[in-house]
């Protein structure tokens, strides 16, 4: 069988996710997902290197000419938190890194620098609450990070903490922490195992995405590609309206496919990739969907703007509650997005890109 | 001989909701089986172990109790796929958002609690925490796999497995009260190597969380002369008044005020000292929310006593306990036990002129 016709994920991409998923990447420490994409990708490139900021950047060349240089992006960080004190009696103070709602955060586990010390968010208990505190909400600075009560504890301040969530598989649906953006990575990492001849493909692992696209712009200098494809998690605000109204206000739908993003508030994308992957949706039966336009933004807006300007696409799996401990997505979703791109990829050449 | 962290662990991975305490009773029935004389389930589903004490002719008898149910929540529509939910069991709101949860529906079915987006709530609420009936669950099936399955009534419980933190402390959830069954299981245990007169009736109680429906009706059944109910407290963190908590990990509190029969206070605070076991006096104005509140007024009413274990964050999927705190408490009941002569509290206890 013709492996670049494979679009259907098999045992290995899910361990690979669930490994992915379970590992910690908070922006700025994302040592430990690298890691793992360096194994996984080193006998699959022709060259790969890691720059001043950690992104890793992968160059697997064309195997027929003419071609053209894409650079393919995902995201390697996810949200997390760091410590900030040295603590009492295991309570430790913390912030968060990268956006986090403060709800997320309260009577969840956690696990706690390099050696995932776990640790738990808890809360004041219900019944020592007055009516009035419950309309309230809770800040961060009420609340600790518990280790338990080891008096010389190994918690220091800077160590960074992830959620402590595991990655399960359901029928239809999986479920696991950052999966904003680590199915990203994956369909990256499978793009580069299964790479489009006509294409040279510049893959960057990008860091520090969630504090700003920081990762991703450097990396487009370094890469130069004639265009670029963000393969990231966008929110599914699929969910019913309180007063059963249509929500006609989702930004992505589960079930939809993939969702090609036409305007977010970091970039518009480039029209004539925006055609050419619909097109090759339609031509090739992919359920897919238009992001709805709105806020947001991806790896692709800082890309974008690099050198003279690089003709750039996010296309994304529409993914559930981003950001929390757990989020959500539909297998097949993630499998049709990763189709559309390598699919895209096949029959993207030059003249996709010539102004009429 | 039961290993009391595997015990405890294994306790707080069942759900065990109040009402839906099956599989909670399942463990505690294997657990006691070697260590009680006969057990049975009671009519609304406490189990009821008992201990023959070695006391000639009628002997007197103590019940230990502790209640096995948890809080949850309880599905009350099915809606376009998701589920709408209610407390069951008092649950600060603010804390569901993300929790992990199991939907017992024919088959037990992973879900999330999740809160929608603020442009999706009623206006008026969308800049304060959102109730649970605002929440809703996925459980990440289609709509119609969803309306086949689930329905109002279904119970959710926290699926938060138990985590070992540093300082023999484990978190999870319904630690409230399965740490108690756990202190009767250490009990049983100590006391199966002493010499005691009183008969022990060794109780896991239903719907605590409720309606103190177990503690209300098993003390009908079994009579005792006095009853220990088990439960836990609140322990120190910061943010709360050091006045309302104990500290975790410095012993149990042993109950004082309306529930609580003065003249069992006395002995036990008298057997800590005399063990050198630490505790704290939890002063309970009026009545407490406890087993103790239920079973103190059953019949002709019951001398009645609690001791407490201080747990962190109550009512959430990460309570925290000290497994020292359990073990004194086993140890502290054990004594007791130990040394109950025949006519202890004849006349009720209470001293006349």
């Amino acid at each position: 069988m013709d492996k670049s016709t494979h679009y259907s994920f098999g045992r290995d991409e899910f361990n690979l996710l669930e490994k992915l998923s379970n590992a910690s990447s908070v922006s700025g420490d994302e040592m430990e997902v690298r890691e793992i994409v360096i194994e996984e990708i080193k006998n699959h490139v022709d060259q790969y290197s890691i720059d001043s900021l950690g992104n890793l950047l992968a160059i697997r060349r064309a195997a027929s000419t003419p071609f053209l240089r894409i650079m393919v992006a995902a995201h390697m960080d996810e949200v997390g938190f760091m410590i900030l004190d040295k603590g009492e009696e295991g309570l430790y103070r913390f912030e968060k890194v990268g956006g986090i709602q403060v709800t997320h955060v309260i009577g969840k586990p956690v696990l706690v620098g390099k050696d995932k010390i776990p640790g738990v968010i808890g809360t004041k208990p219900v019944h020592l609450i007055k009516d009035e505190e419950m309309e309230q909400p809770i800040s961060l600075e009420q609340l600790r990070i518990d280790t338990g009560l080891e008096k010389n504890g190994k918690v220091k301040p800077g160590d960074y903490v992830m959620f402590a969530t595991k990655f399960q598989k359901l029928e239809s649906s999986i479920m696991g922490k950052a999966f904003d953006d680590r199915l990203g990575i994956v369909s990256l990492i499978s793009l580069l195992k299964m790479p489009p001849e006509n294409i040279e493909i510049l893959a960057a692992f990008t860091v520090q995405e969630e504090l700003g696209l920081r990762g991703a712009g450097v990396a487009a200098y370094s890469l130069q590609p004639d265009a670029a494809v963000v393969m990231d998690a966008t929110p599914a605000y699929d969910l019913p309206v309180w007063d059963k109204s249509e929500n006609y206000l989702y930004n992505t739908r589960l079930d939809h496919g993939p969702a090609i993003y036409i305007a977010d508030r970091a970039m518009m994308s480039d029209p004539r990739l925006i055609n050419h992957f619909v097109m090759v949706a339609e031509k090739n039966k992919i359920t897919h969907q238009i992001r709805q336009p709105g806020e947001g933004g991806t790896d692709a807006g800082a890309i974008h703007l690099q050198r003279e300007g690089i003709p750039s696409i996010s296309i994304s799996v529409p993914t559930r509650y981003i950001h929390s401990p757990v989020s959500l997505a539909r297998i097949s979703d993630w499998e049709n997005t990763y189709r559309l791109v390598s699919l895209g990829l096949k029959s993207l050449s030059a003249s996709v890109l010539e102004r009429g | 001989m039961i290993e009391l962290k595997k015990h405890i662990k294994e306790l707080t991975s069942l759900p065990g909701l109040s009402g839906y305490e099956g599989s909670v009773r399942t463990t505690i029935e294997s657990a006691w089986k070697p260590l009680v004389d006969e057990m049975h389930t009671s009519r609304l589903g406490s189990l009821h172990g008992l201990v023959r004490g070695s006391g000639i002719g009628t002997r007197k008898r103590v019940l230990l109790a502790a209640h096995m149910d948890a809080i949850g929540l309880m599905v009350t529509q099915v809606e376009d796929g998701f589920l709408r939910v209610n407390d069951f069991g008092s649950i600060d709101y603010r804390i569901l958002p993300g929790q992990l949860v199991t939907v017992h529906a024919g088959r037990d079915l992973p879900g999330i609690v999740v809160q929608p987006p603020a442009h999706l709530l009623p206006p008026s609420i969308r800049k304060k925490p959102v109730k649970t009936r605002n929440l809703m669950v996925d459980v990440g099936l289609s709509k119609e796999e969803v309306e086949s399955q689930i329905f109002p009534g279904t119970t959710i419980s926290f699926s938060q497995n138990p985590i070992e933190l540093s300082g023999d402390v484990l978190a999870g959830h319904s630690m409230d009260n399965r740490v108690s069954v756990a202190a009767i299981t250490f009990c049983l245990q100590e006391i199966k190597k002493m010499v005691h007169l009183w008969d022990v009736w060794a109780v896991a109680t239903v719907q605590e969380e409720e309606t103190y429906g177990g503690a209300i009706t098993s003390p009908f059944e079994i009579k005792p002369h006095v009853a220990i109910a088990i439960d836990v407290t609140h322990a120190g963190i910061p943010g709360v008044p050091e006045h309302l908590t104990a500290p975790m990990g410095k012993g149990p509190t042993l109950g004082f005020g309306g529930n609580i029969h003065p003249e069992i206070y006395k002995s036990f605070k008298e057997l800590a000292e005399d063990l050198e076991i630490p505790f704290q006096t939890e002063v309970m104005p009026g009545v407490g929310g406890t087993d103790a509140h239920g079973i103190q007024t059953v019949a002709e009413g019951i001398p009645t006593f609690l001791i407490s274990i201080p747990v962190r964050y109550m009512h959430t999927p990460v309570e925290t306990v000290n497994l020292s705190d359990v073990k004194r408490v086993g140890r502290l009941l054990a004594a007791f036990i130990n040394r109950l002569e025949p006519d202890y509290l004849n006349n009720q206890g209470w001293i006349t002129k």
